[in-house]
């Protein structure tokens, strides 16, 4: 029962995040386009959610849904983008490069999943389960990896203290 | 019946229940609103439609729904019409991981008074929290109003600005009681080990930043009248107004419940479950301390508003920054030694 509810729950998610996925670069208004990406993060929360990943889950709705695509949103209304209509649609080197390293970038997805799906679908193992909760990572991150760990914040202070820096205009 | 069967009707159960009396209480908060303004302003107030004006909710309701929808022109009808949807969504949903009351035995089967026992539950609280900003900013955008748009943008970067006071300040909590779990946050609470005493600090900086978040007087400038005429909601009209109404207090009823559980001890009644009562007796108790609690806090919600005036948007920001920010931070370095001495 248990399995066949997760795979209905996946076919829906996964045809919602292609279908925004698809939605979204094809768009012409900006506004829109963020609105698919944020329905493209919350299918694929759901999806982590399926594979047991509550805190992963959780924490893309918070940062990507609830802080990154806010400011995008925030910067398209600022600006305003009225041109949007006005877009080229000609020919350019840029387009082509992006064409072609797209390309690229499907087959090499298709070759990994082609290639690597053992055609069969495994459920989750208590192991993994419990794997994916914040106790286990938080334990994970600062017994084991607690150098990259500091890094990675060393790293975003730096970040933030550069953005404080190039924001403020004069310092008193 | 198999037993998924009766589960799946238990939580459903759960759900109708729960809203059920989150959607009344919210009628009534309304109610109490007016009534409580009034009596602050020495006035009368709603004392026409029924008894006392108990059935003024009712009144209002039939009248939003009667009303005309009206969108404006060059508005983005689909994000004008997904907006509300949103808001009323994150409010309602966010009840969902609150215990109201420990298990309760009803038909020789044990039942948890919490929807979903979410391993991660604060983090689901402020995921869903971080949604809410996308019902006023969008609303304000697609009304194409600039009143609208200035009232979205100040809502946008005041939550954004408040939420993370709010976050530093339940780590504090979470620190202490061990977990992100909301039950084992309530069952840490036992006897007077209240967070409101363990975290006083962490409380009020919660609290504060709760009024940001459901944008209420003293920092409800994303709707500030003399302003922006309404704010975000300015050219909303008939039931999709009623429904920014009806997600503004359920966020209160729903901030209320999420400080009763985090700071107040949730649905424990100091050492009720030493008196040696009957188990139904203790669980009915339990809920209704819960729902004491709660009321209250909401009481206080409305006190404030028509008591306290409205900040200027740069005390506000400065406030948010350079006040609870640093504050918030101290008291979890305070609170993370403290805990590490004492282990």
């Amino acid at each position: 029962m248990e399995w066949k509810l997760e795979l209905i729950l996946f076919v829906l998610l996964s045809v919602m995040a292609v279908f925004s996925a698809i939605m979204m670069v094809t768009r012409r208004s900006p506004i829109n386009s963020a609105i698919f990406l944020i329905i493209n993060f919350f299918a694929s929360a759901g999806i982590y959610l399926l594979l047991q990943a509550q805190f992963i889950a959780v924490i893309q709705v918070l940062v990507y849904m609830g802080a990154i695509m806010v400011l995008v949103i925030f910067v398209i209304m600022l600006l305003n983008l009225q041109d949007e209509s006005k877009l080229s649609e000609q020919f350019s080197y840029k387009k082509l490069t992006s064409l072609l390293l797209s390309v690229l970038l499907f087959c090499l997805l298709g070759f990994s999943v082609f290639f690597g799906f053992s055609g069969k679908f495994t459920s989750i193992s208590g192991e993994a389960e419990k794997l994916g909760t914040a106790e286990s990572l938080g334990k994970e991150l600062v017994l084991a990896y607690s150098v990259p760990f500091e890094i990675a914040g060393l790293l975003l202070l730096a970040a933030v203290v550069g953005a404080v820096v190039l924001a403020k205009k004069s310092f008193d | 019946m198999p037993e998924w069967l009766i589960e799946l009707l238990i939580t459903f159960a759960k759900i109708a229940v729960v809203h059920g009396v989150l959607l009344t209480a919210v009628a009534y908060t309304v109610y109490l609103e007016r009534r409580v303004s009034a009596f602050i302003q020495n006035r009368i107030g709603p004392n026409r439609v029924g008894p006392e004006g108990l059935l003024q909710p009712l009144a209002d309701v039939i009248k939003l729904l009667m009303k005309e929808d009206i969108v404006p022109e060059r508005a983005n009808r689909f994000v004008h019409a997904l907006a509300p949807g949103i808001s009323i969504i994150v409010a309602l949903s966010t009840i969902a991981v609150v215990p109201f009351g420990d298990t309760i035995e009803l038909f020789g089967r044990q039942i948890k008074l919490q929807i979903a026992d979410v391993n991660v539950g604060i983090l689901y609280i402020f995921a869903l929290l971080s949604l809410g900003v996308y019902g006023i900013t969008l609303s304000g955008w697609a009304s194409n109003s600039k009143y609208s748009l200035l009232g979205g943008l100040r809502s946008s970067a005041q939550m954004i600005s408040y939420e993370l006071s709010m976050g530093l300040s339940v780590i504090g909590v979470i620190i202490i009681s061990g977990t992100l779990q909301l039950d084992e946050i309530v069952y840490a609470q036992y006897g007077w080990k209240w967070n409101i005493i363990l975290q006083p600090v962490g409380f009020i900086i919660f609290l504060v930043a709760s009024f940001a978040e459901t944008n209420r007087l003293p920092f409800d400038l994303p709707e500030a009248e003399q302003e922006l005429v309404g704010g975000y909601h300015t050219e909303y009209s008939s039931m999709k107004f009623a429904l920014f109404f009806l997600a503004e207090y359920a966020a209160i009823i729903v901030s209320s419940a999420v400080i009763a559980t985090l700071y107040l001890g949730g649905w424990q009644f100091p050492y009720l479950q030493d008196f040696g009562l009957p188990q139904i007796v203790t669980s009915i108790l339990q809920v209704l301390t819960f729902s004491v609690k709660v009321v209250a806090l909401v009481f206080f919600f409305i006190w404030i508003r028509w008591t306290i005036p409205r900040f200027r948007y740069d005390q506000l920001m400065d406030l948010g920054w350079k006040v609870m920010l640093p504050i918030a931070l101290a008291n979890l370095l305070v609170t993370a030694l403290v805990v590490l001495l004492l282990k």
